[in-house]
């Protein structure tokens, strides 16, 4: 009806044909406008960074003496000789791997609590994603407080229930073993609402009637646990999983900000190493040559998550 | 002895801002020892919540579920001697076949060999031993909907609860699926109560028709009785295809199915003569079907006849017909309750 009525006009002006193809029909321009920023990006931030990282590595720049002089492997040897270097990435191993079945355990209870319908639930959802959303800087120095030598309320609290004498302190970040125990608790702390947020999703995504059909096949809650939501959600659980260890092999704010490596070296991980030796010490081709020894680990991890994710996606 | 009963039952949802929805609202059913009840109605009748609480899926707002005479209302699934088969057959998808059959007896603590051997049977009754070995998504909807029936069968339930469990086949696949529904439940004689909203399904495989509408039973009878004496307006219209033709007169709807309105010349004595103004004419497999208007009986409605292919009167669109209706073949019904009343005398 209207057609009829807007043909003619349209014919009568031949110079602006009705259609034309705008900049939004062509697919291949758009592409490279969308992709730009993230090209940029990622050239900017990722790959030239990375290649400094290697050049410097191999070369014998010092804070105090910038010019660039090829050593080769030097660097590398060094790095190797140092015990110094063993230690963290043996507590980098340690507090990546005790990190990520915590993370995983913890997240998995908590996205069961997350998918859950109560009455209050959104101060509960609130209160489980508060410790992502704070920075890490931040949230680490409320943990230096919590942990304090002397005035720790922890220690208030042990004191008060008769666990710890009266004057008696724990040292939270003093001795070693509790040092690790600390760094790693707020790791967990700090990761486990993104696990729980990942599985969460997984969950969700379970058909209710798998889990009603369970039900109706006298599975108890442990065997519909273990034996059909935990094997369904096992690639989000690998996605969650990885990204926990990745944050936490990556990670140098927690360490730096409750113990700085300390004491003696007890918490340093390969990360805050390479930024005491390359940014603080002013070795930057030592500590870029410590820097790289992270890269393989991270390679490794990236590709089992796109492995896992590939996983999801098949099913 | 009744399996299944339920009585007095209500199960009302949280509607949010608007009312609490009464899904299902004050159904008293019981389905005998072997007998095949079928719960049929339009969707968000509330058959499938029926179902679901005699399973114990939901709990029901008031009303008690019985099973062999038990009272199960508070109890879970696990513990009333049902088993499901869900629309989507809810297979588990990382489990084999096999690993998926056995999965109730594992919970139900059974041996290893007693287990396999139970397995066995259940896939050489479904013809599905081929399959043992392949995951869920490798198999086709009629396989799946064989490893479903199987996971119940191997439970030794008193009662199949099965969940529309054709919907997700297609229209080829349906009808033989459903011969096998049949044939599988007259093998092993277990009570089963079956949910559809369609009405071929529930005619093809009922022993009876529980008819539901709005949460409330319509109807409760064998197909035939279903069919031929629909309980009220709603039982009328909802079953049957085209549906039952309804004729205002005076305060009573007059009733009878589109195969029965024919042309005059075909029926014998004791029918009720009126004519019909044909307008449309289709022809589907064989039969005709007339739309038109109907006067004689009543007002002037809408109609239509459906002519067996056996009936060769020409017959034109646009011109007015004698037809007649077999006086046997009238049903009448209440026209403000719609329910069904006693018959009227038509004509003179």
């Amino acid at each position: 009806m209207s057609t009829e009525t807007a043909a003619p006009t349209d014919a009568a002006k031949p110079s602006s044909p009705p259609y034309r193809r705008r900049i939004a029909d062509r697919d291949g321009a758009l592409a490279w406008i969308f992709l730009l920023p993230s090209v940029v990006y990622i050239v900017a931030l990722v790959a030239v960074p990375f290649v400094l990282a290697i050049a410097f590595a191999a070369s014998d720049v010092t804070a105090g003496d910038p010019s660039f002089d090829f050593v080769g492997l030097t660097n590398f040897a060094r790095v190797l000789d140092d015990p110094v270097f063993w230690r963290s990435l043996g507590n980098t191993f340690v507090f990546t791997g005790i990190s990520m079945v915590l993370i995983v355990v913890f997240g998995k209870v908590l996205a069961n609590i997350l998918v859950a319908d109560f009455r209050g639930k959104w101060i509960v959802r609130f209160c489980v994603l508060l410790p992502w959303t704070t920075p890490v800087a931040l949230s680490s120095i409320s943990w230096l407080w919590l942990l304090d030598s002397i005035y720790s309320p922890i220690d208030w609290l042990l004191r008060a229930v008769g666990l710890l004498g009266p004057g008696e302190n724990m040292y939270w970040l003093g001795e070693p073993g509790l040092a690790m125990t600390s760094v790693i608790t707020v790791h967990v702390w700090r990761l486990t609402p993104l696990a729980a947020v990942i599985m969460m999703a997984g969950l969700v995504a379970i058909p209710r009637d798998i889990e009603e059909a369970a039900r109706v096949d006298g599975a108890g809650y442990w065997r519909r646990m273990f034996e059909v939501t935990v094997p369904m959600v096992m690639p989000v659980i690998a996605v969650a999983a990885l990204f926990g260890a990745i944050f936490t092999f990556t990670d140098m704010a927690v360490v730096r900000v409750l113990t700085r490596g300390g004491p003696n070296d007890a918490t340093q991980v390969l990360s805050s190493w390479a930024f005491y030796r390359g940014i603080e010490g002013g070795d930057v081709a030592q500590g870029a040559a410590v820097a790289l020894f992270l890269f393989p680990l991270l390679l490794a991890a990236a590709v089992a998550i796109l492995r896992a994710v590939r996983r999801i996606e098949v099913r | 002895m009744a399996v299944v009963e339920v009585r007095d039952l209500v199960k009302e949802f949280d509607g949010g801002k608007v009312d609490r929805v009464r899904a299902i609202d004050g159904v008293s059913l019981a389905a005998e020892d072997g007998e095949y009840l079928v719960l049929l109605g339009p969707s968000g009748c509330g058959k499938t919540t029926l179902l679901r609480t005699v399973a114990g899926l939901e709990q029901p707002s008031s009303g008690e579920v019985l099973i062999d005479g038990h009272d199960v209302t508070g109890l879970p699934p696990r513990a009333r001697k049902i088993a499901m088969v869900f629309q989507s057959y809810a297979l588990y998808p990382h489990k084999t076949v096999l690993a998926n059959i056995v999965f109730p007896l594992r919970a139900a603590g059974m041996a290893p060999a007693e287990r396999e051997r139970k397995a066995g049977w259940a896939a050489g009754l479904l013809g599905i031993e081929h399959l043992l070995g392949r995951k869920p998504r490798q198999l086709s909807g009629g396989e799946r909907q064989r490893v479903a029936l199987a996971r119940a069968l191997v439970r030794d339930p008193h009662v199949f609860l099965l969940d529309e469990p054709l919907s997700n086949l297609d229209a080829k696949l349906r009808a033989s699926a459903r011969d096998e529904l049949k044939k599988f439940q007259d093998e092993i004689g277990t009570t089963t109560i079956y949910v559809t909203h369609d009405q071929v399904e529930a005619m093809g495989l009922g022993d009876r028709i529980v008819v539901l509408a709005d949460g409330r039973v319509r109807q409760v009878a064998t197909p035939a009785e279903i069919y031929d004496h629909p309980a009220d307006t709603f039982v009328a219209t909802f079953i049957g295809s085209p549906p039952m033709n309804l004729v205002p007169r005076g305060d009573t709807l007059v009733g009878f199915r589109p195969e029965h309105l024919l042309p005059a010349a075909v029926l014998p004595a004791d029918a009720v003569a009126l004519s019909l103004a044909v307008e449309r004419i289709e022809y589907l497999s064989g039969d005709r079907h007339l739309y038109g208007t109907v006067t004689g009986v009543g007002e002037p409605t809408k109609v239509i006849a459906r002519l067996p292919a056996t009936v060769e009167e020409p017959i034109e669109a646009g011109q007015t017909h004698e037809f007649a209706v077999h006086t046997s073949k009238l049903r009448f019904f209440d026209e403000d309750s719609g329910v069904k009343c006693d018959p009227v005398r038509l004509g003179g």
